[in-house]
């Protein structure tokens, strides 16, 4: 049977989320402070040798985030840090739970972080409708600014460092980093061609790292414990844990943190109690809406980014949503579809004209003037061109689920 | 509160924009952004009321017509849909009489749809006002909107 490892949620339950003396006495704040006594040189290698990966789908190495945004410039008047909590992919709900249970854990990471790339100015974008965890990181900002957590010569070190939240207004794609970074200078959320990277040309054209709240939430423990434990974690490709959040056709849906190579036959049968009404599984959707479908024969695939990658899968944020036989791929799909089109900003025109396209596709296949092969084809066709032609990650969504569909479904589709 | 009284607790940077877009609608007390909201909110961050309005208007928390006191948003992403989220909200229309995105003659609620709620867990879900509430399939919706007066 597996078992939990907990890192990013390991106070969850044990401590007052809103009690800053509490996270103290679990050891909090101890690799925060053990950090500002390092030459900020000395935290990136830490966090490069660590091969932690980001935690927000992309899975890029979060050292290296680092090592480029403090590299950017030497003397720069500001450079920026962001927690992007702006949570928002179907089947996610993994940020929640860190910044309800544990917010001061997500602070101290990004206060790492800050220190790390040298950033005098901290904020935390995050979604306009999570009242309860803006609620948390007020509160936990502020116990830390009376504490001189935050604040100016922290733990007595040259380093100052203030932290702001800034909320979103309801838009999926002010997730996505370049946009997110719109968003924050006040305008309409609509992507920007990169390069360049924001670690080179960031908000308000500053060197700007962002980061995951699942990503910044796992720094105080690799700082605090080594990068060689944190390796000796999880795989080779992606060391560490992974709260994976597992929904749909389960008998105990919710958020669980296991080292990375557990296997979705685990997740689902021995964390999530198997599938409802005792059905046989038939589907899983790994990584949100911008995901990919999978049969049983992932089941036994070790979850990571790379073994899911060979497989035409996607990790991403870690959602699995779970489909039980008798579900229908269409009617997932086009709701998948329907949401990509809410979504988008109308800004790049393949993707503005081909969210409804594809919508139009499935239903001529609704209604049986096309067949599935054709209608897959189609779809295939239509996504594809999307994905070469549009500027951010939304356009280039739909080509995840759609060609895993005529992976993994082809005939049932 | 003097919306003057609510800007003053922000900087006028851009930085500002969306908060102080939340603060103002948050202080209109029927939960939208007027004309006049988003005039005061250009002149205090130095812009235009053409910028203010394309902000205003993208993102979809926000609304430039009047709402009810309470917003229900039920969450309709594949999550949610795939529990029966389209049940509820006809469900829910019928015991409002409203269709989507308008308001109860009484101003109580107003009914709009939203993207996940990060509620999945706990599929079909909505959120009223501040209140998240799960497990929607076979709850008496006229007993929940009783709790909001």
């Amino acid at each position: 049977m597996i078992q939990e490892k907990r890192i990013t949620l390991k106070n969850l339950g044990k401590i007052n989320p809103e009690s800053i003396d509490d996270y103290i006495n679990e050891g909090g704040y101890k690799a925060f402070e053990k950090a500002v006594g390092l030459h900020h040189i000395e935290i990136i290698d830490e966090m490069v040798k660590s091969s932690l990966r980001g935690r927000g789908g992309a899975g890029f190495s979060a050292g290296l985030k680092e090592k480029f945004t403090s590299e950017a410039c030497l003397r720069c008047e500001q450079k920026y840090l962001i927690c992007n909590a702006d949570e928002g992919e179907p089947g996610t709900f993994k940020d929640r739970i860190i910044m309800e249970n544990d917010p001061h854990l997500m602070l101290e990471g990004m206060l790492i972080a800050a220190y790390a790339i040298g950033a005098s100015k901290a904020y935390v974008y995050i979604r306009g409708e999570y009242y309860k965890s803006i609620d948390r990181i007020n509160k936990a900002i502020s116990a830390a600014k009376e504490k001189g957590i935050i604040g100016k010569n922290v733990f007595g070190s040259a380093f100052s460092v203030d932290v702001e939240i800034k909320l979103g207004a309801g838009s999926y794609l002010c997730g996505e980093e370049l946009t997110l970074l719109e968003s924050l200078e006040g305008k309409r959320g609509y992507p920007r061609i990169k390069p360049p990277f924001p670690a080179e040309k960031g908000l308000n054209g500053k060197p700007t790292l962002i980061n995951n709240v699942e990503t910044l939430a796992t720094i105080p423990a690799i700082i605090y414990n080594g990068p060689e434990w944190y390796t000796s974690l999880g795989t080779e490709d992606s060391p560490g844990t992974k709260i994976f959040t597992i929904s749909g056709d389960i008998n105990n849906p919710g958020y669980f943190e296991v080292e990375m190579g557990v296997t979705l036959r685990q997740l689902i049968y021995e964390l999530g109690g198997g599938i409802k009404d005792g059905k046989k599984f038939y589907a899983a959707i790994l990584g949100g809406a911008a995901g990919t479908f999978v049969n049983e024969s992932v089941l036994d695939t070790p979850m990571g980014f790379d073994t899911l990658k060979e497989k035409g899968a996607v990790l991403g944020s870690g959602a699995i949503m779970v489909m039980s036989e008798g579900r229908s791929l269409f009617d997932i799909t086009n709701s998948i579809l329907e949401f990509f089109k809410h979504e988008s900003c109308g800004k790049c025109v393949p993707c503005r004209i081909g969210m409804p396209q594809l919508l139009h596709i499935m239903e001529n296949l609704k209604n049986n003037k096309i067949g599935r092969v054709e209608a897959l084809d189609l779809l295939l066709y239509e996504s594809e061109f999307m994905a070469k032609s549009s500027l951010c990650p939304l356009g280039q969504s739909p080509i995840l689920p759609i060609k895993s569909l005529k992976q993994y479904f082809e005939n049932e589709f | 509160m003097e919306r003057s009284e609510v800007l003053k607790q922000f900087k006028p940077d851009h930085e500002n924009m969306l908060n102080i877009l939340h603060a103002l609608q948050n202080n209109n007390s029927q939960n939208y952004l007027s004309e006049e909201d988003l005039k005061i909110a250009a002149s205090y961050l130095n812009t235009t009321y053409s910028h203010i309005y394309g902000v205003a208007t993208y993102y979809t928390m926000f609304s430039l017509k009047p709402r009810g006191k309470y917003i229900i948003r039920v969450c309709n992403s594949p999550v949610c849909n795939m529990e029966n989220s389209t049940k509820v909200i006809e469900e829910i229309k019928k015991n409002l009489s409203i269709e989507v995105g308008e308001t109860t003659d009484d101003m109580r609620f107003t009914l709009e749809l939203s993207e996940c709620l990060g509620k999945c867990e706990e599929a079909p879900g909505m959120m009223i006002n501040e209140d998240v509430v799960g497990n929607l399939d076979n709850v008496d919706f006229k007993s929940i909107f009783d709790n909001y007066n």
